[in-house]
């Protein structure tokens, strides 16, 4: 279909043909469609071009028959039309048309298949891609910007590839071939029409390269406009009670002026591309009829070449016009497909595939040490700066401290989300990192402080990849979480769908975590900071849970409330990326130290001292 | 789009208009060179025409193509002009409205959807009307023209064409028909796959920790298997399109010449040159018909698009602002005095309230302070006082007038608001500092480096140009404690007799914070503040503090009276660990 009002200047790929390239290795397993479809449209081209040449000789039989008057008097009678003979033709041109007709339809729904299949390959790798990319990547880069890869530029690319693909073939074999018939049939006429032609592109490119700068001015403009729009916009109400209305409505008329006066001449300019290939058109017309007609008088050409060449001009004119269009499709996929390509080339965390398993699940203890680790996220930065600890087996370890002091850099390296910058962690004598992570994270459950939970059933979430949950396992762990109650109140009970809708709290999204994790049965267990977002009668009911979920399993709790800690087997104390204390509760009060600190000036506010 | 319509000054209807009469005049001249053109068959085919004879005739021709290019050329540019005049008036009419909207109204819309609407959706109008005034004229003027033309010559020839019309018809309104509702559902594929890439990006950590990869690819693979499936569907659809241009392109002349040949065959010797010449110049009309009801049904197909865009300018130009300019007070007085009065507030669209009879009262110099968990409604109480929204129920007064008596200037010009994201306009400093200010009030240069002092933005002195220093779109170029900082100082410059701080100190750390704190009091004694907080540390040295529970004032007192017998307040302050207060306590 014509694509109407494509103004915008065409976005630039820092390397077109290297993109290309990629890009051509994601199609070569589709190569014998693409060959089958190019065949086809070449088939069908030649067939349109064998048509305006018969109806060159069918104007010619026609002409034979009409007689030379003059001031009516017959000169001579002309020859009857051999109509059974124009029938044969025609016949002939109908089957070619329908054939072309046929095998361009096929070849159309040949590319559009491989351009989708294509873009639905490079959306499955980017999506795979991104389980596989270091968290240190993930965790830095704004969202909105991958997903957008996914979307966008998949689409983007998949999109003007075919359109431009299965035009750029028929254009240029259409615009070859009728260049050819021309001299075939007529080497002056043909030279006339191309002069005319050239003269008409001529003056569209001189168009096209002096106005290109309107474009980006327009563009640039746009973007000046957005700029100011969704800076005033965000900070709205700041203009609003600082009575600044008007001065930044100024603000906004100034870029607004400068986007009108760019985007009138931009959308001028593509406006009268369409009439000046029109005169281009003309032109050629023009040209066609009179020197075939001057060349008809002197007896050097006949009227059916007049004919096939009025249809042969336009062969000639419309292909450029759409491979000139094509061409600034192909800059704009170019553009979208570096972005992917980029994505798609980001580092990604080591292959472990060649790792062997050394871990028998079943026989993990839980006995973890943690030596002399050192790690930041900057390598020049460190958080942690010298991190041991001895966990035995089925203890419940709390790690506390204040904000920024390296409680979660912990998680992160126990999970292996982090790579430790120098030290080990060993669980029953292993080193994690001689552990697959898929190993590791099977000794692990995890639950975080972010209740992540996904669109689809209750049941999906709670199950979610573990195999072989039976409906009473189900039952069994959302009893011990003190979620039946809440369960047996939805419609749909656990096949109740969880969406932005459902009426689902905090708490329950927590307690759900809580209950996807227990019911991975595993040997180890890590606490994030699951309480701080709930308030105190839910905390309560998590506790609890949590409790259960604890319960001998080696589990490491991170938590901001103190007393939710106070029955584990060890306690950490961090500040500033370092260990400064560790011991029971009981322990850590007796020594005076930070934690008794932290602990008494909690309670302290109120007013009761602690002795223990 | 009617509607979008009515913005259009008498300059552009008459620019319209003119318009119009050169479209019809090109029409005119297109039509007239296959005219020219028989005239030359005509002439060739007569024994004793001359080759000048053809040439004129070419003249002629070629004359018309120029002339028909340059009324196009015309028209283009009367279009770009009207559409772009058009489209600038309506951005500044929706700007305008936005920039007066209330809270209430650019939550309503979201800002993002604002912004599409000021920008996108206008591009959007603009192109439809440069092209659609250019299409949507030409080409009914064309095929009704070129149809009379031809209708005269010969009654086979016309129904040829015809058939050649409804079959392109019937393919293009069949290929939409299926299409469309297609590609609408594309669309919630789309989310689909958008929403399932957020997942496993938001939930890196848990899908990694339950190795659960596998099971994310094949989720995605679902939602990218729908999708694809959908887009070949579309596609089997969709590619008929090009061919059946094509064979009807090719088509249609054939059928005209052969039924030319059959019609000067069985004609009298003396019609035959007649019918010849009206041969040739037919099958340029019929193509010149052809292509004018494809453009048309085109049109028909953008049109949607477009509506969809003039729909959602429309509901931004026909939104209300409920918060109204008072009638304005004389009072002279300058106090600073802040009373809320059984004040009830909820949201437009809420059933429920967010705020429940609030009453208190706040005296000139003092520090009123606000804390409770996320969703008691403490911000949404302070911004009632600079009508960011209006209160439900009960009264907001300020110095004895109710704030909606004031006009919005005046109370605006009383209070100094510091949000609880820093806002930074593009400019410099200075201009940030001084916004909104009127000639003749402006803050003096003593004014801003006072402002600077107290808001603990002395930093700006250190950079090289000082106040005149740059500040990028949104304040990128600064860092977030130095935005807030700066967003204090703008507060200050004014000499409010209000500050709010609606949670601005979290930003900063507790460092800044206190220093801030201390400079406020210290020297601005006189100046009543009302401050939102997280942190019990921000706000312990308060005059008052007023705890808030689901909307409801569960405690009002000083930090110590607190202490002892709000519960809510003593919970707050325990789960508040941080060195800081460790140290104070």
């Amino acid at each position: 279909m014509p694509r109407f009002g494509n103004n915008s200047a065409p976005q630039k790929a820092k390397n077109t043909k290297q993109s290309i390239a990629k890009l051509l290795k994601y199609i070569k397993s589709f190569a014998p469609m693409l060959i089958i479809a190019i065949v086809l449209v070449v088939g069908a081209t030649i067939c349109r071009l064998v048509g305006p040449n018969q109806l060159g000789k069918i104007t010619d039989m026609i002409t034979q028959a009409i007689p030379q008057i003059k001031d009516n008097i017959i000169i001579s009678p002309g020859i009857e039309i051999n109509l059974a003979e124009i029938m044969d033709i025609a016949f002939l041109l109908i089957g070619l048309f329908v054939f072309s007709f046929v095998a361009n339809y096929i070849a159309n729904v040949l590319i559009g298949t491989v351009c989708f299949k294509m873009s639905k390959n490079l959306r499955q790798d980017i999506a795979e891609k991104i389980n596989r990319l270091p968290l240190k990547y993930l965790d830095r880069k704004p969202y909105g910007d991958v997903l957008s890869t996914v979307t966008n530029d998949v689409d983007m690319l998949g999109q003007t590839l075919q359109q431009s693909a299965s035009s750029l073939v028929g254009a240029i074999i259409l615009f070859l071939g009728s260049l050819i018939m021309m001299f075939v049939t007529n080497w002056i006429m043909a030279l006339s029409a191309i002069a005319s032609t050239v003269i008409g592109f001529a003056i569209m490119i001189l168009i096209i390269s002096k106005s290109q700068k309107y474009f980006i001015q327009q563009q640039e403009s746009l973007g000046e406009v957005d700029g100011v729009v969704e800076e005033i916009y965000s900070g709205q109400n700041i203009v609003k009670t600082y009575n600044a209305t008007g001065e930044v409505t100024d603000k906004f008329e100034r870029v607004n002026k400068k986007l009108y006066t760019s985007a009138w001449k931009s959308q001028f300019i593509s406006g009268i591309m369409q009439p000046i290939m029109g005169f281009v058109g003309n032109l050629g017309y023009v040209v066609v009829c009179v020197v075939g007609a001057v060349l008809t008088m002197k007896g050097m050409t006949s009227f059916g070449v007049i004919a096939s060449f009025m249809i042969y001009i336009r062969f000639f004119t419309n292909p450029l016009s759409q491979i000139a269009q094509a061409m600034t499709s192909i800059q704009t996929a170019a553009a979208a497909s570096e972005r992917v390509f980029e994505f798609l080339e980001e580092e990604e965390i080591s292959d472990e595939s060649t790792k062997e398993m050394t871990v028998d699940i079943s026989k993990i203890k839980g006995n973890v040490k943690i030596r002399h680790v050192k790690f930041g996220y900057d390598p020049d930065k460190l958080i942690i700066h010298d991190f041991s600890a001895d966990v035995k087996a089925g203890q419940k370890v709390a790690i506390v401290g204040p904000t920024g002091a390296g409680k979660t850099t912990i998680v992160n390296l126990l999970m292996r989300f982090y790579e430790v910058n120098s030290g080990k962690i060993t669980i029953d004598g292993i080193s994690i990192s001689d552990m697959t992570r898929s190993e590791l994270r099977e000794i692990f459950s995890m639950v975080l402080q972010d209740t992540w939970l996904f669109e689809g059933t209750i049941r999906e979430n709670l199950v979610y990849n573990k195999e072989g949950i039976t409906d009473e396992d189900l039952d069994r762990v959302c009893e011990a979480c003190g979620l039946s109650h809440f369960i047996k109140t939805l419609s749909n009970g656990y096949d109740t769908i969880l969406s932005d809708e459902t009426n689902v709290s905090v708490g329950q999204k927590q307690l759900l975590t809580i209950a996807r994790a227990m019911l991975q049965n595993t040997p180890m267990l890590i606490l994030d900071e699951a309480t701080s977002n709930v308030d105190t009668r839910t905390e309560e009911l998590i506790q609890k849970a949590m409790d259960k979920l604890t319960e001998n399993r080696t589990s490491f709790v991170i938590a901001h409330r103190l007393s939710t800690i106070k029955n584990a087997d060890l306690i950490l104390v961090l500040k500033d990326g370092d260990v400064i204390e560790s011991g029971t509760h009981k322990e850590l009060i007796k020594q005076k130290g930070f934690y008794a600190d932290l602990y008494n000036s909690q309670f302290s506010l109120e007013g009761a001292e602690v002795t223990e | 789009m009617l509607k979008l319509l009515k913005y259009l000054q008498k300059k552009e209807v008459g620019m319209i208009i003119l318009s119009i009469g050169f479209i019809v005049l090109q029409v005119w001249l297109d039509l007239e060179i296959p005219d020219y053109m028989s005239t030359i068959t005509t002439l060739v085919q007569t024994p004793g025409s001359t080759i000048n004879d053809i040439l004129l005739n070419g003249g002629y021709m070629l004359a018309c193509a120029v002339a028909s290019a340059i009324t196009t050329i015309i028209v283009g540019f009367l279009a770009a002009k009207i559409a772009s005049r058009l489209a600038r008036r309506i951005r500044s009419l929706v700007f305008n409205k936005v920039v007066n909207f209330s809270m209430a109204e650019v939550k309503h819309f979201s800002t993002a959807s604002l912004i599409t609407r000021t920008t996108n959706d206008i591009s959007q109008i603009q192109m439809i009307i440069a092209m659609g005034l250019q299409l949507l004229v030409r080409a009914p003027v064309m095929a009704i023209w070129a149809i009379c033309k031809i209708t005269s010559k010969s009654f086979e020839w016309t129904l040829a064409t015809a058939i050649a019309v409804v079959f392109l018809m019937v393919v293009i309104i069949t290929v939409i028909a299926v299409s469309v509702p297609k590609f609408r559902k594309i669309q919630t594929y789309i989310d689909n796959l958008n929403r399932v890439s957020r997942e496993s990006l938001t939930g890196t950590r848990v899908v990694r920790a339950f190795n659960a990869e596998e099971y994310q690819n094949n989720k995605f693979e679902k939602a990218n298997d729908d999708i694809t499936k959908t887009h070949l569907f579309i596609n089997k659809f969709m590619s008929v399109f090009d061919p059946a241009m094509m064979i009807v392109m090719n088509g249609l002349p054939l059928s005209i010449y052969v039924i030319g040949a059959f019609l000067i065959s069985n004609a009298g010797m003396l019609d035959k040159l007649k019918i010849f010449s009206d041969m040739m110049v037919f099958s340029s009309y019929a193509i010149q018909v052809v292509m004018s009801f494809v453009m048309l049904v085109m049109i028909f197909f953008m049109l949607p698009r477009a509506q969809v865009s003039a729909r959602r300018i429309n509901e931004v130009l026909h939104t209300k602002p409920t918060i109204l300019s008072g009638e304005g007070t004389d009072k002279p007085i300058k106090v600073g005095e802040i009373q809320f009065v059984n004040v009830g507030f909820k949201y437009p669209d809420a059933e429920e309230y967010v705020l429940h009879n609030i009453n208190f009262k706040a005296e000139k110099g003092q520090v009123v302070a606000f804390i409770g968990s996320t969703g008691s409604g403490k911000s949404t109480l302070i911004n009632l006082v600079p009508r960011i929204y209006d209160a439900t129920e009960g009264q907001v007064i300020v110095d004895g007038v109710n704030v909606k008596d004031y006009t919005i200037e005046q109370l605006n010009n009383k209070i100094g608001y510091i949000s609880q994201k820093a806002v930074l306009f593009s400019g410099t400093v200075e201009s940030n500092i001084t916004m909104g200010t009127k000639d003749g009030q402006k803050p003096t240069a003593e004014d801003i480096d006072r402002a600077l002092e107290i808001s603990q933005s002395n930093f700006v002195k250190e950079w090289p140009d000082g106040i005149n220093s740059r500040i990028d779109q949104g304040g990128k170029n600064v860092s977030g404690g130095q935005k807030q900082r700066l967003s204090i100082a703008r507060a200050l410059a004014r000499n409010p007799e209000i500050l709010i701080f609606d949670d601005s100190f979290s930003a900063l750390d507790y460092k800044t914070d206190k220093m801030l704190r201390q400079a406020i009091h210290e020297k601005l004694s006189d100046t009543t503040c009302l401050i939102v907080a997280q942190r019990i540390g921000t706000i312990k040295d308060a005059d008052k503090i007023i705890v808030l529970d689901s909307g409801h004032i569960v405690g009002e007192g000083t930090h110590e009276e607190l202490m002892q017998n709000c519960k809510i307040y003593k919970e707050i302050a325990l789960s508040q660990l941080s060195k800081e207060e460790l140290k104070n306590a």
